[in-house]
């Protein structure tokens, strides 16, 4: 691993402060990409802003129809979260989900959404949710805020501070996962909020997260599984890679997503 | 380098670290605690897995000096002096293991799902919690058995 230096901060506007002023500098927020990726010398830093010390960033806060996920919270925080078992119980589910046990003990949402891996959980749930993304300057919806492959909306030296998903009893998450690796081959987050269906997926676009709206449209119009049936993904669209195959993948997708559908109905 | 305080099986540590330090070779070769193991370098082998304030966690994907004012605790400070953990009786008395290497590891995650699943560990709970631990010996099936038996005897 490269040398840096590790500073460690108590405040959002200290961390976003010392992002602005030290080149090549990152946050750490989980350490459970940032710090594997450092040792395998891919990223090297000149500098890591802990954010570990910022208790407010740990917090899950309760509106009234809305839950606020801190950016620091765990993957496990939201997993056993009481609140959001019973008004997200799709994301519980998700965030129970993601890499092993240790992992999402430390992990954290804000990490996963910054980083925005093509094959990470978060980003499904943060579209088929129509979650808000804010950040210390501003709110951002999740339909404008994953761009590409580890590319998102956020500006340089811009901090995620949390993430507010309103309540959607509706909800699940289904995931056909790398043995290895644990992460998504295809991830499925279907949601049923007050404007309709959201039909997200991860794991499989060439592009990245995206929300596939022609299911979302045939949802609307029948709820049920068998409105999927007709449906065909592109598979240009796909990632096709050694794990797993563009027409595959695509074959997937198809599957969760009516199982997802099948279980939301039960 | 960078300062720090850290409370490893009840004792106290403060010392000057390189901010890069990861917190495995911080307890293995600082502190000469080698119980704790390598076993890839890709956070997936769970043979370093330890407890930072009560959680299982894996010291192979987390820095020395991010463990600042923390209690931190090995497989080398499971008990206090010769006798065995109920976990580490457990897997002594399952022949839960043949080279041993993974082991730390193992008993220190299963001590920390009994702390949040509590004494009935079923099948099915204990093989989705060990997803982070890899035994390339066993098959896992003692593994299973023990960390049954252990946090059954845990509770006692």
């Amino acid at each position: 691993m490269n040398r840096f230096d590790f500073k460690r901060v108590d405040s959002v506007q200290a961390a976003v402060t010392l992002l602005c002023e030290i080149e090549d500098s990152s946050v750490l927020a989980g350490g459970q990409t940032l710090i594997p990726t450092m040792k395998q010398g891919l990223s090297a830093p000149a500098a890591l802003i802990d954010l570990g010390g910022i208790s407010e960033l740990r917090e899950i806060r309760i509106e009234e129809d809305a839950i606020v996920v801190g950016a620091m919270c765990t993957h496990a925080d939201v997993a056993n979260s009481s609140s959001i078992r019973q008004h997200i119980p799709g994301l519980a589910h998700l965030a129970g989900q993601i890499g092993d046990a240790q992992v999402r003990n430390r992990g954290t949402i804000g990490g996963s959404i910054a980083n925005n891996d093509p094959a990470a959980d978060y980003p499904a749930a943060c579209l088929g949710l129509d979650a808000t993304i804010l950040t210390d300057k501003r709110a951002i919806a999740a339909d404008s805020f994953f761009l590409g492959l580890f590319e998102t909306a956020l500006d340089e030296g811009e901090l995620i501070t949390g993430v507010r998903f309103r309540h959607c009893r509706r909800s699940t998450y289904l995931k056909f996962r790398n043995p290895a690796s644990r992460f998504a081959i295809v991830g499925v987050f279907v949601g049923r909020g007050k404007e309709g269906w959201r039909v997200a997926i991860t794991g499989a676009g060439r592009d990245g997260v995206f929300r596939w709206r022609a299911a979302e449209e045939a949802l609307n119009g029948d709820c049920r599984p068998q409105a999927l049936e007709p449906l065909r993904l592109s598979i240009e669209e796909m990632l096709d890679d050694i794990h797993a195959k563009g027409d595959y993948r695509a074959h997937l997708i198809k599957v969760l997503a009516c199982d997802a559908v099948e279980k939301l109905l039960r | 380098m960078t300062r720090v305080t850290i409370y490893i099986n009840g004792e106290t540590v403060d010392e000057e670290v390189e901010d890069r330090t990861l917190l495995v070779d911080f307890l293995r070769v600082n502190r000469r605690l080698t119980g704790t193991h390598v076993g890839c370098d890709t956070s997936q082998c769970g043979a370093c897995v330890v407890h930072v304030d009560g959680e299982a966690v894996k010291s192979c994907a987390m820095l020395a000096v991010q463990c600042e004012g923390r209690d931190v605790r090995t497989i080398e400070g499971l008990t206090d002096g010769e006798a065995l953990h109920a976990m580490q009786k457990a897997f002594h008395e399952c022949h839960a293991l043949q080279c041993g290497f993974c082991t730390p590891g193992m008993i220190m995650s299963a001590v920390d799902m009994v702390r949040r699943h509590g004494a009935e560990l079923d099948e099915t709970t204990i093989r989705h919690e060990l997803e982070g631990n890899i035994c390339r010996c066993t098959g896992y099936e003692n593994i299973v058995k023990a960390i049954r038996q252990g946090s059954r005897e845990m509770q006692r």
